[in-house]
Order: structure tokens, then C-alpha cells, then sequence
């Protein structure tokens, strides 16, 4: 027990947990845009899978992590695209359409890979580039006492920071983003005022995509650097978890999602310890249940107090 | 008349849907500047149609719209709203989550510096608000506000978007008799103000009250555009059904007997935990019609749910021929004796893909000699749902036919035919005439009543007052999830009265209540 306790209140683990967020905190913000415009990508996954795939391809082709980085986000966000015109102009159930995706791109990409490096795991015997790490751009950083190995993290995660208030200035305050939120919640309403639902919806899931995309691409480019078949390992499920959770605010996505990475991370340094290691990968995914779990009863009890309060009134 | 151009004039316009549905036959339809022009017909008349073909929102297949004698393409709502034109739904077009505020300026925010101008929005709701007498709070939520409220976002939101053209689709429909009054004042404002306003409708009175001409259409067709002041409720209703109507409910006197549905102190609450039903205690007769009165959503809905079994009271008891059905399934609601025509037809009332044989046994397809042993029995099926069909004048071609291809009022009619040929001893009828033409009304009143002769008790809710008014013995008034008032129905009784009784003005004491269970 010592241990894991030494264990959570290290810095070590602190920084962790910024690095396993991030790629819970990209695909559940695409997420969250999607949802609110009515259109919920269940595809997260497998625009990730692909995102990631592609990234370490091109970079290892090109020797450039920033085109590799291009590359993933273009495929990504066009297999949103795919998504979206096989729900808006040929009305495709979203859901049928996105796991189809999702299972697609679990294939699709490991078969690529094949057919690139012959191997059908992963592409690690492959010299691919990696997003540069704060470390890369002042490289004084890392020496910082305590601080620094926090600090130090890929600028991907400090993009998944950032992302999180651009996508709530984006929601909240401008034009685009208050008509993508109102032609989810009714989008009669928003065609009646002249908003074309269409393009909206279109903006939401490629939007989705693109963010995805960029979790993705963290994952085989920042996180590790190398892709591996299914190396999303659900994540993008775990990410449509944190919308719910984090009560369909941007805010409160970013803070379930860092609850869903405190939980991966404790698995990973657990995994260190002499702990079952099959006890310490169902970590994550039972803390999501847990997590929805306490929150659907604290929703109720919330309701139940409206309701004492109610009968007081009356 | 002044020689001043016409606002709008649709000539021979034509709208054919491509399931061949005729909707509009060649109209023509003129409006004159600043007048209220009302535009009246039964359902399926095709004045949705017309409307949404000035508004944009459908394309006609040929025919031409000019305003001020300008030729004008309407492809879409924004170029509707672009030529002065605002439409107001009769299911409003709000996004309950945003704030009223929000809701004006939606589509046409104004912005600052590229962000959206929240302070000018409030501000510009504020000022429409003020000069046209349409009172609104510009930061409260639209979910939060009653619905004459919205309506007046609707009425606001056209007119932030500078329409000169209002059109009003049934806008009284949702409305108790005072916010009607209301309404009626803020449209003569507008007029005031120069704008002019189509009020579609089909309540004839409130035609009478507010408009200075009516246009009249009957199956696709316009009928005629006429004067209002020229014509009687009666010769309206005569070119609108194209035969002479009695919607004059005749009722022999009430033969009261006993209480067939004893409701007592019955509670409900909501799964969002809201206390929708509130100590709900009444009786209903055999032999007598009892209508419940109140805006909608105020525990109608689920008062006939928890009754009808398909939702469960929290507390309270409600008794059918002296059983205990409070807890009961909604099978054993029927067997009890109670039929129930439900609000929502389409989705309760029948199954729409199934045949009109199917849906008139599917309370009883399980009983000889519907089903014996473990077989249907096809001929009998077929045989009583002929005699149905006849008895119940149910146009359609065949007894086979998909109900989905009915229309509401023959649909309406085979659940009327189900109920009442259970042979009930509580018939509930909720909403029983809505999206129903005034044909199939007068056949749906006159089969209330002879069942009400026959000794059935009937509980009939109904958001339309002039119903309540016409069919029942006794009207109890629901508000808040409970019930204000219980009257006998005597022609001193006046709309007005009960409409006060539904906004919570008036309402009586427990003990007044208690004596007219």
C-alpha cells in the first residue's frame, strides 16, 4: 500500500498522468463537438487508429514528424469526412456507419502496415519521427527541479490544453459554434432561422475527426514511437465516456478525461509493482465504469433534492 | 380600395408532393398591406403547404409569388426572412437551452470584433421587446418560461430579422383564452406598427375577433377570399367543409348513475423528479361526460397515463367499478372495464405498419374467437373488422390496409372503433378530435355522446376549451398538477371563467372541490 501511495504522489506520476490524458483529452473534445451538434462520432477510435498509423508512415517516409503529423491529421479528419457523408447525404444510421469505420480502420491499418514492413504487429522495426517534447524547444526545461519532468511534456499535450478553451471559445462564443450547439439541441429551430443543419453537422464531425486525429497521432508519435496494431486500446470509447461525464462541457471533459488518465496511470506504475498485470489493465476501463457509474447517482440524488425541496414548497 | 400595391399575391400556385399528393391546386392568395388576414381550412386543406411555400421551406411545382408586384424566387427560409417575411411555427422553433436573448438573434448574432455581442443581444431583445408590447426577460433560459412566453420569442425572433410579413401557425392552439386575449392585443400593435399579419387558424371565433378578411381553401383548393365582417362563423365553416356542419353538440339530459372511476388523492411524479400530479381526486359517472380543462402540460397527459396503467402513481388510489387499478397493468386496466383513446395517436393509438384488422383486436387478439387454441382465426379477424369499418364509417379501401395510410381522422376512427367495441364501462378520451378534420369531429362528438347515453362514463381531456365546453356534463380544470376547479356545465358558464381557473388566478378550495367530485 506504501507503495502506491508513493507511487501517486510522485512527480513522476503526476507527469504521467499530463501523458496518458492526452490522448483521452483530444478525441473526447472531438467528441463533445460532435454531440453537441447532434451528430455523435462513435468513430473516435478508429480515426485515431488511422490518424496514428498514417503519422508514423509518412514520417518515416518523409523523415519529417511535422508531415507525418500533417499526414495523420489529413487522413483522420477525411475519414470523419467519409463518416459524415455516409450519414448526412446517404443517410446512414451514425452508429452502423461509425463502427464499420472503427472496425475498418482496426484492420485496415495493421494491413497496411503489413504490406509496408511485413510485419503484422507493429512498425517498430521502422526509424519514425516523433512531435518535439518541451525538452526540444528550451532545452534548459528538463533540469528544473521537481517541476521539470512535469513540465516536459510533448507539445501535443500542451496542444490538448489549449484545444480544451479554444473549443469552449469556439462553443460558446462564436457564431459557427452557437449554431453548431443549436441545430443539436433542435435543429428545426435552427434551419427555421435559416442555419443550414447540413453544413453544421458536417463542420461537427469533421471537427471531431480532426481532433481525434491529433489524439491519435499523439499516441504513435509522442507517446510512443511506433505504431502497434489496436494501439488505441479503447481509448476512443473512453473519450465518449468523459463527454458524458464531464457533463458536455469542455470543462468538465478535460477534468474527466485527466480522471480517466489518473487511473490509465496508476495502472502503468502499478504495473511496475508485483501487482497481477491483469489486474492493473482493467484499471482504466473499470474506473469509466465506476466514474459513470457515481455519476449517474449523483444525478439522481440531485433530482431526489429538487423533489424534497419541491414538496416543501407545495 | 386604396390603390396601394398588394403585399403578397400567390397566383395559381401548384404544389404536387412526389408520392403524388396534391397538396396546392392552382391557388391564389392576396394580402394586402397592413391588414390581418386569416387563413382558415380543415387539415390536410393544404394552408401548411401554401405557407411553406412563401416561407421557403417547400418549393412550388409551379405558380408565382410577387410582393409589393415584385416576382420573387423563395428557395430557402433565408430568403424568406431576407424579403421581410417571418413565419411562426406552431411547434416553436427555440433552442430550450439558450436564452431568450440567444434565441432572437440566432442565425443573425450580432457580433464584436469576430465574438459574439451578448450585450447587445440582450439589449436588442430588450428594445423590440419593449416597442412592440411583447414583454419578455432577455436572460431567462427558454425552458424555464411558460409557453405563452415563447410564443413571443417566435413573434420577437421575426421581428429582430425585419419582417413586415408575419405568418402565425395556429398560434392560439397552446394558448388559455386570457393569453389569447393577449396576443390578439399584440397583434393589433404590429398592425399599428405597420406590419401586416397571416394568421392561419381554424378556431372560427377567435377568425371573427381578430382578422379583417379570411381566405377559405377545401381539398387543395381556395375556396374564396372574403371580408370577414361579411360572414358568419356558420358560412365559414361551410366553405371550409363544403357542406353544411353542426359542430352544436345535442345531448338528451344527463341520467347520472353511479361512480364508475373513483380517483383519490393521486400523486405522480415525473422520472426527472418532478411532482407532476398533486392530490388529483375526482369521480366519473356512469352516464355523464367529465372534461378536464388546462393548458397543456400542466399533468393532463399523465393523469390519463396513470389511470390508464401506463404509468405508476407514487401514492393514492384510483378505483375502476369499485377494483383497485392503481398498480394495475395496462391489460388489467381494460379488463377492468376502461378504454382508452391516447393523445398521441401515432405513436399509442395505433400500430402504424400493421393492418387496420390487426389494430382493432389488439386488446383481444388473444380471445376466442379471435384465437383458439394456439391459432389466429383469420375469417373471424376479418369478419368483425368489416363490421367495424362499417359501423364506424372508417374510409379505406380494404380492411388490409396499412393504418399508416390512413388519414388522422380515419385512423382516429379505427382506435374509436377498438375502444368502443370493447364495449367499456370508463371510455378516457384524450385529445380525441386533434389533427382530425371537422367531419370526422362531428362523427368522433356524436360517438362520445351516444356512448355517454349508453351509460359509459367518459373522461374526456382536451386542450381545446370550446370541446370541453360542448360535450361535458361536468368540466374540472387542471393547473400545476392539480386540479382548481370542478363545475357542472351550465350556459352560464363562460370561457373566460374557466380560463382563469387555468392560469391560477381562481382557483377553489379543497372542500369546494370535494362536493362536486
Amino acid at each position: 500500500m506504501e507503495q502506491v501511495l508513493n507511487v501517486v504522489f510522485s512527480t513522476a506520476f503526476l507527469a504521467a498522468v499530463l501523458r496518458v490524458s492526452t490522448p483521452l483529452i483530444l478525441p473526447a473534445l472531438g467528441g463533445l463537438i460532435s454531440e453537441l451538434g447532434g451528430v455523435i462520432n462513435i468513430a473516435l477510435e478508429g480515426i485515431m487508429l488511422i490518424a496514428a498509423c498514417a503519422g508514423v508512415l509518412v514520417s518515416v517516409w518523409t523523415r519529417s514528424a511535422g508531415l507525418g503529423l500533417l499526414a495523420g491529421l489529413a487522413l483522420g479528419t477525411l475519414t470523419s469526412l467519409v463518416l459524415a457523408f455516409f450519414h448526412l447525404n446517404l443517410k446512414a444510421d451514425l452508429i452502423l456507419a461509425a463502427i464499420a469505420l472503427n472496425l475498418l480502420a482496426s484492420g485496415g491499418t495493421i494491413f497496411v502496415v503489413y504490406l509496408v514492413t511485413g510485419d503484422k504487429s507493429s512498425t517498430s522495426r521502422l526509424v519514425s519521427g516523433q512531435m518535439p517534447f518541451l525538452r526540444d524547444i528550451i532545452p534548459t526545461i528538463a533540469d528544473l527541479p521537481t517541476i521539470g519532468p512535469i513540465l516536459n511534456q510533448n507539445i501535443l499535450t500542451y496542444a490538448a490544453f489549449v484545444l480544451t478553451a479554444a473549443v469552449a471559445f469556439f462553443l460558446y462564443r462564436t457564431r459557427p459554434g452557437v449554431h453548431l450547439r443549436a441545430v443539436g439541441e433542435n435543429p428545426e429551430a435552427a434551419r427555421s432561422v435559416g442555419i443550414d443543419v447540413r453544413r453544421m453537422q458536417y463542420l461537427a464531425l469533421i471537427l471531431s475527426g480532426a481532433l481525434a486525429a491529433l489524439g491519435g497521432v499523439y499516441l504513435s508519435m509522442g507517446y510512443v514511437k511506433f505504431f502497434a496494431r489496436d494501439m488505441t486500446g479503447g481509448r476512443g470509447f473512453i473519450a465518449l465516456a468523459a463527454i458524458y461525464l464531464g457533463a458536455r462541457h469542455p470543462l468538465g471533459v478535460l477534468v474527466a478525461a485527466l480522471v480517466f488518465g489518473a487511473a490509465e496511470a496508476l495502472a502503468i506504475q502499478l504495473g511496475n509493482l508485483r501487482v497481477p498485470t491483469q489486474l492493473v489493465q482493467i484499471i482504466p476501463y473499470a474506473a469509466t465504469i465506476i466514474a459513470l457509474v457515481l455519476y449517474a447517482i449523483a444525478q439522481r440524488q440531485r433530482v431526489a433534492a429538487r423533489q424534497r425541496k419541491f414538496r416543501q414548497a407545495a | 380600395m386604396s390603390t396601394e400595391p398588394l403585399i403578397v399575391a400567390m397566383r395559381q400556385i401548384v404544389k404536387v408532393y412526389p408520392n403524388g399528393l396534391r397538396a396546392n391546386d392552382h391557388v391564389t392568395f392576396e394580402v394586402r398591406p397592413r391588414e390581418i388576414h386569416a387563413l382558415v381550412g380543415e387539415n390536410g386543406a393544404g394552408k401548411s403547404t401554401l405557407m411553406k411555400i412563401l416561407y421557403g421551406l417547400e418549393k412550388p411545382t409551379a405558380g408565382a409569388i410577387y410582393l409589393r408586384d415584385q416576382l420573387v424566387h423563395i428557395d430557402s427560409p433565408h430568403t424568406a426572412i431576407a424579403l421581410g417575411i417571418g413565419m411562426v411555427h406552431q411547434n416553436f422553433m427555440l433552442v430550450p437551452s439558450f436564452t431568450i436573448a440567444e434565441n432572437v438573434v440566432l442565425g443573425a448574432e450580432p457580433l464584436r470584433g469576430g465574438v459574439l455581442d451578448r450585450k447587445a443581444a440582450i439589449a436588442i431583445t430588450r428594445e423590440l421587446s419593449r416597442r412592440y408590447g411583447l414583454e419578455v426577460d432577455p436572460e431567462a433560459t427558454v425552458d424555464a418560461v411558460p409557453v405563452g412566453v415563447r410564443q413571443r420569442v417566435e413573434i420577437l425572433k421575426a421581428l429582430y430579422r425585419g419582417a413586415e410579413i408575419l405568418i402565425l401557425d395556429e398560434p392560439t392552439a397552446v394558448l388559455t383564452p386570457q393569453e389569447t386575449q393577449e396576443l390578439f392585443a399584440a397583434i393589433r400593435q404590429l398592425v399599428d406598427n405597420g406590419k401586416t399579419v397571416i394568421f392561419i387558424s381554424h378556431k372560427l371565433r377567435e377568425v371573427k375577433e381578430i382578422s379583417d378578411r379570411v381566405s377559405v381553401m377545401r381539398n387543395a383548393r381556395m375556396v374564396d377570399t372574403v371580408e370577414t365582417a361579411s360572414v358568419s362563423e356558420e358560412q365559414i365553416a361551410r366553405m371550409m367543409v363544403g357542406r353544411e356542419v353542426f359542430l352544436q353538440v345535442h345531448k338528451p339530459p344527463l341520467q347520472r348513475g353511479e361512480p364508475v372511476l373513483q380517483v383519490r388523492d393521486l400523486e405522480y411524479v415525473s422520472d426527472a423528479g418532478v411532482e407532476v400530479l398533486k392530490r388529483v381526486s375526482f369521480n366519473v359517472y356512469a352516464g355523464e361526460i367529465l372534461g378536464i380543462a388546462g393548458v397543456e402540460g400542466n399533468g393532463q397527459t399523465e393523469l390519463v397515463e396513470v389511470i390508464a396503467g401506463l404509468r405508476r402513481a407514487v401514492s393514492g388510489c384510483v378505483l375502476l367499478g369499485g377494483v383497485d387499478i392503481t398498480r394495475a397493468s395496462p391489460r388489467q386496466v381494460r379488463r377492468a372495464g376502461a378504454a382508452h383513446i391516447p393523445e398521441d395517436r401515432l405513436t399509442n393509438g395505433v400500430a402504424l405498419s400493421a393492418t387496420i384488422a390487426e389494430n382493432l383486436i389488439v386488446d383481444r387478439f388473444e380471445q376466442p374467437p379471435f384465437t383458439r387454441g394456439l391459432l389466429m382465426q383469420p375469417r373471424h379477424i376479418a369478419q368483425h373488422a368489416e363490421r367495424l369499418i362499417e359501423q364506424f364509417a372508417i374510409r379505406a379501401p380494404s380492411a388490409e390496409l396499412q393504418v399508416g395510410m390512413l388519414s388522422g381522422g380515419n385512423m382516429q376512427k379505427v382506435v374509436l372503433a377498438r375502444e368502443l367495441s370493447a364495449r367499456p364501462k370508463l371510455l378516457i378520451a384524450a385529445q380525441p378530435t386533434r389533427g382530425v378534420d371537422i367531419g370526422a369531429s362531428e362523427f368522433i362528438y356524436d360517438q362520445l355522446v351516444r356512448a355517454r347515453n349508453d351509460g359509459v362514463a367518459v373522461l374526456l381531456v382536451s386542450a381545446d376549451l370550446s370541446e370541453v365546453m360542448a360535450l361535458s356534463d361536468r368540466i374540472a380544470v387542471m393547473k400545476d398538477g392539480r386540479l382548481t376547479a370542478i363545475f357542472s356545465n351550465t350556459p352560464h358558464l363562460s370561457e373566460e371563467e374557466i380560463g382563469y381557473y387555468m392560469l391560477g388566478v381562481k382557483h377553489m378550495s379543497a372542500e369546494e372541490i370535494a362536493a362536486n367530485w
